[in-house]
């Protein structure tokens, strides 16, 4: 078990050199570079040189990267040209408001979806069964932003109960209790949002899951030793069932991190989406770049998660 | 109290298939003393299996009717909670297929814990050491360690010996072995079936083994009871059987073996194939379109299962007038009737 | 010309297995370890053994589907194989699976499946190519109606009447038969044999048939090679393998089948406890110091046994 996740991590590492590698060049393939936006015209161009050379900018590409990747470690990821601030402190406050939105999402997905599925696949063709497939049916064919408008129109703005965009009320002191409900209260919308239409692909899988590991082999043998039908589903054929989902657990949370984009910018959530969105616009590449390299050390890292959560459910997984 | 252990009769089992039922076992009686192996024959689709799990109730969405006398009381009347406790505790049941029999999840002491714990053969202080016992009993080296293996770090063979350990955990009266060897080695399946006879002999408890090896059913069994179609077509001690076989199918079955006696010559092949549940003429001999030389009044109208001798019974009049077909062979013959068949639709299933 | 059409020299077929930290090649599976056949024109050779005795990985490597460590393979005197690397599919050498379900596309038709073969080695057009495929259909039973419909449609013996269509298509000289009958029932089993003998008989064909049963290979092959963890442990007539077996191992396989003679059950049983005893107690003394098989030694001119030498 150790040595599996310690071997999986083994492998992690040069997939996140690779990973930082592809970003760097995409980085200097954008226009302009570090002085770009600092410079002065009247400024001589000797002056300018001083600095570049100061600065490392004509070294080879190989100890640019060194370079680079060292200040990465220091903390330094540079600036932000549109905010004038370094880009890990515009990124900061983003970022634990996407975390705290696809965590509350997440939770609602298998909190909804798991009891869905099961219900759904152990009572395969019956009414509730109808109702629930039609519920992903139609989930599948509507776009999560759109989804998240009428949601917006209608608990927004027809009734009023919940606040239409940021992510927290204003004048409210950080830790306080009003803060902390605050924050919840403009994170149901969007995360319902998110929930109720990501939930139905784990509805579908789950669903026919359990469809599934009835047929097989070992639940008749269980049915033969006399396990009664709420044991048989609990030990035999739900535990079969959720496995895939269990495994997917980590992409489904990356997922989520990255894909909540739309619904940020329905909701004017400042969360990473938005500011992706809105660093790609303003033209903010040192911005848009650190994103880029986060949302790939994050599926790095998802996948990682999977992989572990895997080796724990699944005994076949933890021999090899 | 009848003098059988198991007493089967008139089971009906039908399926649905597209929206009507047709009977995959079709009026079956059959009779199981205690200490006595009742081999169950016939090849995939004469309705042997469909009857094993008819008789646990293990068919979920199938019309089941006739009776089910076991220890004289009709357990198809059972509702699920009075089965539950009959299933795994008087009555067994070995699986086929080793490699997917198991729980993948669950450690093999837990597979088997878990039927005694509904059973409540022995109390949860002796589990643990009771499992390695049954273990031990079933030839498994090392049963210790095995006990904490997931099924994936087993071989097939000791798979089989913990899907056998599973059955005999409760001491069953009565053991139902479904094709407990097809899938393994000739080795294993020797070690096997050695097994299932010392348990037995052992428990005393009676056995039905189904299945399409008649070199098995000639070593296992006392008596064999041949399936076609999901009919019985004979009933027979062992060495009766093999002897002095009368149906037409039975007879044609041991002709098609590859055996000492026939090195060099062509196998005896039987015509046509197995009709589909849903295509099958269910009047008269159903095993006469695969004898298309014996003539039609050989056989009767509504055949029925006759005692012909002590002990020995074999359904249709068709038997007394039936020689193979040598002449023929199987080319020609053979091809029509396919091509026949093939229009009709009549295959495939 | 030799009159063996396929020669089989020290075939070595490994599998590395990977583990520990760094996922490394830390041994590898023998799966063929040194087997030597040689197959006369238009016989049949039984190739058989347990699971993962190694009889399926010689067949495939013998058509070009898994990697060779080591070994020659001839094929009508003309060397096939290059070391580590898999031998040139050849037309003359085609196969007849296990399972005629999963072996045949179940989205294909019986034509294309038939033709498959024909479209890859010969330039017909569509006509010629039809009528091609109904004379095979004819040769193996299946009347014409069939050319269009899909495997599903079929029982499982007419299903491998398929896959033997499919293998006769390019009049081959050795078909490699894999269990090909292992997965269907007696009666059908028995009309799948008669006319592989049948077609055997009327094209000269050459055949290496693999399989787990004894009685079906006894009826099948002239001549008879037992494996036992990637080594033949023996080889000969079907007639000396039977009546006269030498290696431990020989006599545990024979013993083991079920004989349908009521009479002989008693005698068969206790031959095989007595066996079973010999071989627990004796089969160490038949593997040479790293756990493997000897090499075959002859014992008459036809009959090879691996047994220990003595003294």
């Amino acid at each position: 078990m150790i040595k599996f996740t310690l071997r999986r991590l083994l492998i992690t590492f040069p997939q996140l050199v690779l990973l930082s590698i592809l970003v760097f060049f995409l980085g200097s393939l954008m226009p302009g570079d570090a002085l770009s936006g600092l410079i002065d015209p009247s400024i001589p161009a000797e002056a300018i040189q001083a600095r570049r050379e100061a600065l490392g900018l004509d070294n080879p590409w190989y100890i640019q990267y060194r370079d680079w990747v060292v200040a990465m470690f220091q903390g330094d990821f540079g600036n932000s040209i549109f905010h004038q601030r370094p880009v890990l402190d515009v990124i900061g406050d983003r970022l634990m408001n996407t975390v705290w939105l696809s965590l509350f999402s997440v939770i609602i997905i298998y909190l909804i979806g798991i009891p869905l599925g099961l219900i759904s696949g152990r009572y395969k063709d019956s009414l509730l069964d109808s109702v629930i497939t039609g519920y992903t049916y139609l989930g599948f064919a509507t776009p999560t932003f759109v989804f998240g408008l009428v949601l917006l129109w209608i608990f927004g703005y027809h009734f009023g109960v919940f606040p239409t965009n940021g992510s927290v009320g204003a004048g409210l002191e950080p830790g306080s209790i009003d803060y902390i409900l605050s924050k919840i209260n403009h994170l149901i919308l969007p995360s319902f949002s998110i929930a109720l239409i990501g939930l139905v692909g784990t509805v579908q899988y789950l669903r026919s899951g359990v469809i599934e590991a009835q047929q097989k082999d070992y639940v008749m043998l269980a049915r033969a030793k006399g396990v009664k039908s709420a044991a048989l589903y609990l030990k035999h054929i739900f535990r079969n069932a959720i496995i895939p989902i269990a495994a997917f657990f980590g992409y489904e949370l990356v997922g989520l991190l990255g894909g909540s984009i739309f619904i940020e910018w329905v909701y004017a959530y400042p969360g990473m989406g938005a500011l992706f969105l809105e660093s790609i616009s303003t033209r903010d590449f040192s911005v848009a770049n650190v994103l880029i390299l986060f949302y790939g050390f994050l599926t790095i890292l998802g996948a990682l998660l999977s992989d572990i959560i895997l080796s724990i459910v699944d005994p076949r997984i933890r021999i090899k | 109290m009848s003098e059988y252990l198991l007493e089967a009769n008139n089971l009906t089992t039908s399926f649905k298939i597209d929206g009507e039922y047709y009977p995959a076992v079709d009026d079956v009686s059959i009779r199981i003393r205690e200490n006595e192996v009742l081999a169950l024959v016939g090849e995939s689709g004469s309705g042997k299996s469909a009857t094993a799990f008819s008789l646990m109730g293990l068919h979920r969405h199938a019309r089941v009717s006739g009776e089910v006398l076991f220890q004289g009381k009709d357990i198809l009347k059972n509702n699920e909670r009075q089965m539950n406790r009959i299933r795994g505790g008087d009555i067994a049941m070995i699986f086929q297929d080793p490699m997917t029999a198991l729980n993948p999840l669950m450690k093999i002491k837990h597979q088997i814990q878990e039927t005694l714990k509904i059973h409540g053969t022995v109390r949860k202080s002796g589990r643990e050491l009771y499992t390695i016992e049954l273990l031990e009993k079933v030839g498994i080296p090392r049963p210790e360690r095995v006990a904490e293996n997931y099924p994936h770090e087993l071989s097939g063979g000791m798979r089989q010996r913990v899907v056998i350990a599973i059955a005999i955990a409760n001491r069953p009266k009565l053991l139902i072995a479904d094709e407990p060897t097809t899938a393994l080695d000739v080795t294993i399946q020797a070690q096997i079936l050695d097994l299932i006879r010392e348990l037995q002999d052992d428990l005393g408890s009676g056995v039905l083994l189904i299945t399409h090896d008649l070199g098995v059913v000639a070593e296992m069994a006392d008596r064999v009871a041949v399936m076609y179609a999901g009919q019985i077509v004979e009933v027979a001690p062992v060495r009766e059987l093999f002897k002095n076989p009368k149906h037409p199918y039975t007879r044609s079955l041991l002709n098609s073996l590859p055996s000492e006696e026939q090195l060099g010559s062509k196998l005896h092949v039987i015509q046509g194939v197995v009709p589909a549940l849903n295509k099958m003429d269910r009047e008269g001999c159903r095993f006469a379109p695969r004898i298309p030389w014996i003539p039609e009044e050989a056989h009767e109208h509504q055949p029925k299962l006759r005692e012909v001798e002590p002990g020995h019974l074999v359904r249709c009049t068709c038997y007394q007038d039936f020689y193979l077909d040598t002449s023929m062979g199987h080319g020609e013959m053979e091809k029509r009737v396919e091509a026949l068949q093939m229009e009709e639709g009549g295959v495939g299933r | 010309m030799s009159a063996n059409l396929l020669e089989i020299n020290d075939l070595k077929v490994h599998f590395p297995i990977k583990g520990g930290f760094f996922n490394t090649v830390k041994d590898h599976v023998r799966a063929v370890d040194g087997v030597s056949i040689a197959i006369p024109r238009g016989t049949t050779y039984g190739l058989v053994g347990e699971s993962g005795s190694g009889k399926t990985t010689t067949g495939k490597a013998v058509m070009g589907l898994n990697e060779i460590t080591e070994g020659d393979i001839y094929f009508q005197g003309e060397k096939l194989s290059g070391k580590g690397k898999k031998i040139g599919v050849h037309r003359d050498i085609q196969m007849i699976f296990q399972d005629p379900y999963s072996s045949l596309n179940v989205r294909k038709r019986v034509f294309d499946i038939v033709a498959e073969p024909l479209k890859n080695y010969e330039k017909l057009s569509k006509s010629d190519l039809i009528e091609e495929v109904l004379k095979l259909l004819d040769r193996v039973g299946l009347p014409p109606g069939s050319l269009y419909k899909f495997p599903h449609e079929f029982s499982g013996g007419q299903r491998q009447r398929i896959g033997v269509a499919r293998a006769i298509a390019l009049n081959p000289k050795l078909i490699i038969a894999d269990e090909p009958v292992s997965a269907l029932d007696v009666s059908v089993q028995a009309q799948v044999l008669n006319f592989m003998q049948e077609i055997q008989q009327d094209m000269d064909l050459t055949m290496l048939f693999i399989a787990h049963d004894l009685g079906v290979v006894r009826h099948m092959c002239q001549h008879i090679g037992i494996m036992y963890q990637g080594r033949l442990v023996e080889e000969g007539t079907a007639e000396e393998i039977f009546n006269n077996p030498q290696h431990i191992y020989t006599k545990r396989l024979i013993a083991a089948i079920p004989d349908t003679n009521v009479d002989k059950v008693e005698r068969n049983m206790q031959l095989r406890r007595q066996i079973k005893e010999e071989y627990d107690q004796h089969f160490a003394e038949y593997l040479d110091e790293d756990g493997r098989v000897f090499p075959l030694r002859a014992i008459s001119e036809t009959h090879k046994a691996a047994l220990p030498v003595k003294g």
